[in-house]
């Protein structure tokens, strides 16, 4: 665990007599992609702000390439993108990089390229005033990439953002992984996490009730697979008597059924042969996953 | 690493010249300065002092009441300004220090807060050199209106940003300031006053007041500037009380305030969770 750039340890944050955070370990490799899921209100934000040293730990550790959070050290390789980012309007894209690229000491990132490399190479010099909400992400995604950061943190890195850009946000954040960046995505865009992380972690209540890959999640929760059966002719009746599906309209039959008896049915539903014209198969997504973990709804 | 102040700095006289500040500061200086010293060049034949004198002596009130104001109005916000929008977390997360990053910002609005003085007292001090003459001792007196103004300024951007940090938003930290001015440079004054006419020339009076006076950096202000020159100090009509204090106290006073705010601001600043 020591080589891990980002180490949660047994980590509680208190507010007053609240309990924000409980007990919460979690811990980001070099190179590795981390989903925290979670509702509003679940200690995703808090987690963060513990990383970055901005709120005081109430007990438990957490090193961040091996440095305390808020030390010179730790906010040297830690690079943050806020949810909603934003900037002073005064001033302009190429003029904030540039300030951020100072403050960050180290290996200076060149700016204009950096800015071309998010898509604001034409609003170089305009005042970030006038630009939309995307822009302002891109920008925010642009100070992220200064100074090869050793973790990033991203909270909500796609709201705000329209579905082109998500792409481009997405490459950045394989990019970063692909240099050795440990990045830690906090979101609620549940479908765009699922195919660019390597692990999911989902907070409750301030506790992680998960941290796995989405294929051992799915496993684990045990959610059913979802199996639609269209019928040939008048069949579907028939079908979902022998299945005991339920029909859904007149001609399909949808049918649950755990991850170990799947192919059993598929087997069954291949022998009825022509009554069946076409099979349609829904393995757990990652909403479902969501939903069962976060509601802590053992079914 | 006073680099990354001057980063900061950098970033912020860009934002003062594009708000348009750095301009209109320097544009209220000079008006008021250039009002002051037509409307008040009235009395120099009576006093037998040049135009320059006088124009000081007018400046030094307008000073008092100016500077403070200008100074709170550029650095009420500059915290709770930045945190209401959102970007103090993320400029937080960078290697820049509080303290660092107050500094740049200091720096910053104290320069625009000079270049304002310099210009809008050098102007109306030029032009009642011009007209109404000047000496050696005046021009020194004008030299040192400008520099203890920006000391003045000082104090009032540190105690600003120490407002900003305790503040929740950038609203109450406008209030806030608002209340800081009235205390310091009406109400302080007021209150002693009182105390002086309910003590009627006791103890109080005599060894204590000019003290408390002093403490308030205003008054040291107006005292280290009056009490500097005679013929300032003539045409002002205030020696009293400046007279009864060593000559240190009040540069004394004035020197220490900025250093003493900006420790405040740096301690009330770290208790601000964005």
């Amino acid at each position: 665990m020591m080589d891990s750039a980002l180490c949660i340890r047994n980590v509680s944050k208190f507010r007053g007599k609240a309990k924000v955070l409980s007990d919460v370990n979690l811990t980001v490799k070099a190179g590795e992609r981390v989903a925290l899921l979670g509702h509003n209100g679940a200690g995703k934000s808090t987690l963060i702000k513990l990383i970055l040293g901005l709120t005081g730990i109430s007990s438990g550790k957490i090193l961040i390439d091996g440095a305390k959070p808020g030390s010179a050290s730790a906010r040297q390789s830690t690079a943050f993108l806020p949810e909603a980012v934003s900037f002073h309007p005064a001033l302009t894209g190429r003029e904030q990089l540039k300030l951020f690229a100072r403050l960050s000491g180290g290996a200076k990132g060149d700016v204009p390229a950096l800015l071309d490399r998010v898509g604001l190479s034409d609003a170089l010099d305009r005042r970030i005033g006038t630009y939309s909400k995307g822009m302002r992400q891109r920008l925010g995604l642009a100070q992220v990439l200064l100074g090869n950061p050793k973790v990033a943190l991203l909270d909500e890195p796609t709201s705000g953002l329209d579905p082109i850009s998500r792409q481009d946000l997405y490459a950045i954040i394989d990019e970063l992984a692909a240099q050795g960046t440990a990045v830690l995505i906090a979101s609620h865009a549940l479908t765009e996490v699922e195919a660019r992380t390597d692990r999911i972690a989902i907070l409750r209540k301030g506790e992680k009730v998960a941290d796995d890959t989405l294929a051992a999640l799915s496993a684990s929760a045990g959610l059913p697979t979802k199996l639609r059966i269209r019928a040939n002719a008048d069949h579907a009746d028939e079908i979902a008597r022998t299945t005991g599906g339920t029909r859904i309209n007149g001609a399909s039959v949808e049918l649950l059924c755990a991850p170990d008896q799947k192919m059993h049915e598929l087997r069954r539903i291949a022998a009825m042969g022509d009554t069946v014209s076409d099979v349609e198969m829904t393995p757990p997504r990652l909403e479902d996953l969501y939903r069962y973990f976060a509601k802590g709804d053992v079914s | 690493m006073t680099f990354r102040s001057f980063a900061i700095a950098q970033a912020e006289m860009h934002i003062l010249r594009r708000n348009r500040w750095l301009f209109m500061a320097t544009l209220i200086m000079v008006l008021f300065a250039l009002a002051l010293t037509f409307a008040g060049s009235a009395p120099t034949g009576t006093l037998g002092v040049d135009m320059l004198t006088i124009s000081v002596a007018s400046m030094t009130t307008l000073s008092v009441y100016l500077a403070p104001l200008l100074a709170l109005m550029m650095s009420f916000d500059s915290i709770s300004g930045e945190n209401d929008r959102g970007s103090l977390a993320l400029l937080l997360s960078y290697p820049a220090g509080r303290g660092e990053i107050l500094f740049g910002k200091f720096m910053a609005h104290l320069a625009a807060l000079s270049f304002a003085m310099v210009v809008g007292f050098g102007t109306a001090g030029a032009l009642a050199a011009y007209y109404g003459g000047a000496g050696s001792e005046s021009l020194i007196a004008l030299g040192r209106l400008i520099a203890t103004s920006v000391l003045l300024g000082a104090v009032f951007l540190v105690l600003g940003y120490m407002v900003s940090s305790l503040a929740g938003s950038a609203t109450a930290a406008a209030g806030a300031s608002a209340a800081l001015w009235l205390v310091f440079v009406v109400l302080y004054d007021l209150g002693l006053l009182g105390a002086v006419v309910i003590d009627k020339g006791g103890a109080f009076t005599q060894n204590i007041f000019p003290w408390v006076m002093v403490a308030n950096p205003a008054d040291a202000f107006r005292v280290w500037n009056i009490a500097a020159s005679d013929t300032v100090a003539l045409t002002s009509g205030m020696t009293g009380a400046a007279s009864a204090l060593p000559v240190w106290a009040a540069p004394a006073s004035l020197l220490l305030w900025p250093v003493l705010g900006f420790v405040m601001a740096r301690a009330a600043f770290q208790r601000v969770e964005p």
